[in-house]
């Protein structure tokens, strides 16, 4: 009683009362009508507001699919930019519902920080790039160069790790923002640039000369980004989970934004499954969602390949060839259990 | 009657001299000001060099290559980054401004929403002005209104709400210069008559107000404004009960408005004790109370004097908000830098456009604050001038 007065006292006192965050955060979802999604402050094209303010993204499209499945609108979501420091607290604190921030899914996070992670959305690892005039083939053959890195991430940790395994010199020159990073690689004061291979392609485009400039083959470091959710809620997990793996089946399938309603009519037992049109199946509601969940989905924000190349691939500047980020038929890691 | 013509006494008036050719021409100023010693030729010589190597570049960079119109990167680009500029070309990508300039004034807040933030930018102007104009009349009205009846208006104006009929929008929409003069808004209004309160309150009588005075002000200016926010951000949310927050946009106004203040109290209390004790022992000579005696006599003398001090605060205080960045708000300089990682307009060139761009605006509010004050100082300097 003593506790629920104190709430009372403390949320009077507040603005902006977010629902309690309890157990089920899906019913707490339904009940206030959106999403609170966690998203990076600014990522080129994983989390980026456009002109008009809104914010766009493949973390961002995760978001939205998550509420096109929920509400059947993929707008019903609202974004919290949370900064490499704030984001957990904000988590745990249950100020947002998800975190889709390219937060790499590691052992402690899963465990100490008491998050669960299962789909992951985005397979990075952390890559080099070196000017071509350098002639450099490999980054096994990088030993004394001065490599450019943002200070205080887990890149300037990977990197430390494997000069030293591979007996490798080198002089880290640290910067604290990207930004920092990027000019001073543009002013040569060092040879190598080294981050996720994601932001490897956004730095190039930010170089006044990118074709002088090659991305080693070598990735030291396994990145699976992955979006997170509080531990002890295993229903929303679940829903977070397979909205992901929706996107990854739906491009299986062949099913797109566009082809979406024709597709309701396919005969394919596996399609009519997924996009709940099969009599009497209950995977939708099994969720806890509606059966139109999956069709929602594709509707709302088109299938995993769509999201990817509007993105961050083709259709976008930073042109990323999708890689480990292929579906599994096609040598690719982006894999779905079935839906059945 | 004598004839006394003194032969050492001239008869008519001297001639005019000539004006002191410091005054006379441009060739005179020149002389005075820049050719006066050799020391001055040597150092006129060099500052005449260095003008002559950045200058060119720099308005070349600014405006004769610069492009100024486009909708995405192509146009600040170069062709082998993708863009339609030739090779080796480097100038401002004002066309960036451009296309984001409502962002940067505006932040997110919902486009067909925002006559509600030009209005609440208006009525501003309307209270502020007069305000600032020694001469009007209605002082006491005008400042009611803005710094009571202005802020509630605002606030129910910005974040709307079903019960005034408007769209609620939240802060975290918030952005852009309009975070950068709320937040300074608020900071300035609350710091000055909370610096005033706590600098009479350090300088009590009563232990128990001097002390919570001394604390506070010591407190807050011991650490850095940024982990004030760190920690109203981190740490806060940990230590209320699950699920309650309280909103980023009021953690950062609370912080900043707290910082200001500690630094305004003392900038304060360094008027009143310049204040020699005379002027206190006259008021109570005439019977006045500590209440009269302090409005009447001392503060008007003491803020006088240290005008300078207070708006240096100010200044520092309106270049501070670009730290609630750290909170993951987004105020001008911030959201200028969130979009240098847009696909849409990354370039080699947007950075620096972006940061000419906020530095100037930054600039223009510090100098206009700095030149009010010179005013101000004018304007009350009746006889200390020294």
């Amino acid at each position: 009683m003593k506790k629920t007065l104190l709430s009372a006292a403390i949320g009077a006192a507040v603005l902006g009362i977010s629902s309690a965050a309890s157990a089920a955060t899906l019913d707490d979802v339904k009940a206030k009508g959106f999403v609170q999604c966690g998203v990076n402050t600014g990522l080129a094209g994983f989390a980026q507001p456009d002109a008009s303010g809104a914010w766009k993204g493949f973390d961002v499209d995760y978001c939205r699919a998550v509420a096109a499945a929920i509400f059947g609108d993929a707008d019903k979501v609202k974004y919290t930019p949370t900064t490499a420091q704030s984001r957990f607290t904000a988590l745990q604190s249950g100020e947002v519902d998800i975190l889709a921030r390219n937060t790499t899914w590691t052992i402690s996070r899963d465990t100490a920080l008491g998050f669960n992670f299962r789909y992951v959305n985005y397979y990075d690892g952390q890559g080099f790039m070196v000017p071509k005039s350098l002639n450099v083939k490999s980054a096994l053959e990088l030993s004394g160069a001065a490599v450019c890195v943002q200070s205080g991430t887990t890149t300037e940790l990977n990197l430390a790790d494997y000069f030293r395994t591979n007996n490798l010199q080198y002089n880290p020159v640290v910067f604290e923002k990207l930004e920092e990073v990027n000019a001073a690689y543009q002013a040569g004061r060092c040879d190598v640039y080294t981050t996720d291979q994601s932001g490897l392609y956004a730095t190039r485009l930010a170089l006044s000369n990118p074709d002088e400039h090659v991305i080693l083959p070598e990735i030291i470091s396994k990145e699976p980004l992955a979006p997170a959710v509080r531990q002890g809620d295993d229903k929303w997990l679940d829903v977070v989970t397979w909205v992901g793996y929706a996107l990854v089946q739906a491009e299986e399938f062949g099913i797109t934004s566009a082809n979406v309603d024709e597709m309701k009519n396919s005969t394919n037992p596996d399609i009519k499954r997924f996009l709940g049109t099969e009599a009497d199946t209950k995977i939708g509601t099994d969720l806890g969602l509606t059966n139109e969940w999956a069709y929602n989905v594709v509707k709302g924000v088109g299938n995993y390949g769509e999201v990817f190349e509007r993105n961050i691939g083709q259709g976008s500047p930073l042109k990323i060839a999708r890689g480990l980020n292929a579906l599994w038929s096609k040598g690719g890691l982006q894999f779905a259990p079935p839906v059945r | 009657m004598s004839d006394n013509t003194l032969s050492y006494v001239r008869a008519d008036m001297l001639g005019a001299e000539p004006p002191p050719i410091s005054n006379k021409s441009v060739a005179g100023w020149l002389q005075t000001n820049l050719l006066a010693t050799p020391k001055d030729v040597v150092l006129t010589i060099i500052a005449l060099a260095v003008l002559a190597f950045t200058l060119p570049g720099i308005i070349n960079w600014l405006f004769i290559q610069a492009s100024w119109v486009g909708s995405d990167r192509s146009v600040c680009a170069t062709i082998a980054q993708g863009g339609i500029q030739p090779d080796g070309w480097k100038g401002a990508c004002w066309a960036f401004v451009q296309d984001r300039f409502q962002q940067f004034i505006f932040g997110r807040y919902p486009i067909d929403e925002r006559w509600r933030v030009i209005l609440v930018g208006l009525m501003l102007i309307v209270l502020l002005v007069p305000l600032l104009i020694p001469k009007l009349p209605h002082k006491t009205i005008n400042a009611v209104l803005l710094f009571v009846v202005f802020p509630i208006v605002a606030f129910v104006l910005l974040r709307g709400g079903d019960f005034v009929g408007l769209q609620r929008v939240d802060t975290p929409l918030w952005g852009g210069m309009m975070v950068t003069l709320i937040l300074s808004f608020v900071g300035i209004a609350v710091s000055f008559p909370f610096g005033i309160l706590l600098a009479l309150g350090r300088r009590s009588n009563m232990p128990i107000v001097k002390m919570f005075c001394v604390i506070f002000i010591e407190v807050i200016r011991g650490v850095p404004l940024v982990m004030v926010l760190f920690m109203a951000n981190v740490m806060l949310p940990l230590f209320l009960p699950v699920g309650w927050t309280i909103d980023n946009f009021l953690r950062a106004v609370v912080g900043v408005a707290l910082f200001a203040s500690a630094y305004m109290a003392e900038v304060i209390r360094g008027g009143l004790q310049a204040i020699p004790k005379g002027q206190a022992e006259g008021a109570d000579s005439l019977g006045l109370s500590y209440w009269q005696k302090t409005r009447l006599i001392i503060l008007p003398q003491a803020i006088k004097v240290v005008i300078p001090g207070i708006v240096n605060t100010f200044i520092g205080l309106f270049k501070d908000t670009s730290l609630v960045s750290i909170i993951g708000m987004f105020d001008l300089l911030n959201i200028i830098r969130l979009n240098f990682a847009d696909t849409t307009w990354i370039t080699p060139m947007t950075p620096l456009t972006g940061l000419v761009f906020a530095g100037f605006v930054f600039w223009i509010f510090c100098f206009g604050m700095s030149r009010y004050s010179a005013f101000m100082e004018r304007h009350l300097d009746t006889g200390h001038k020294r």
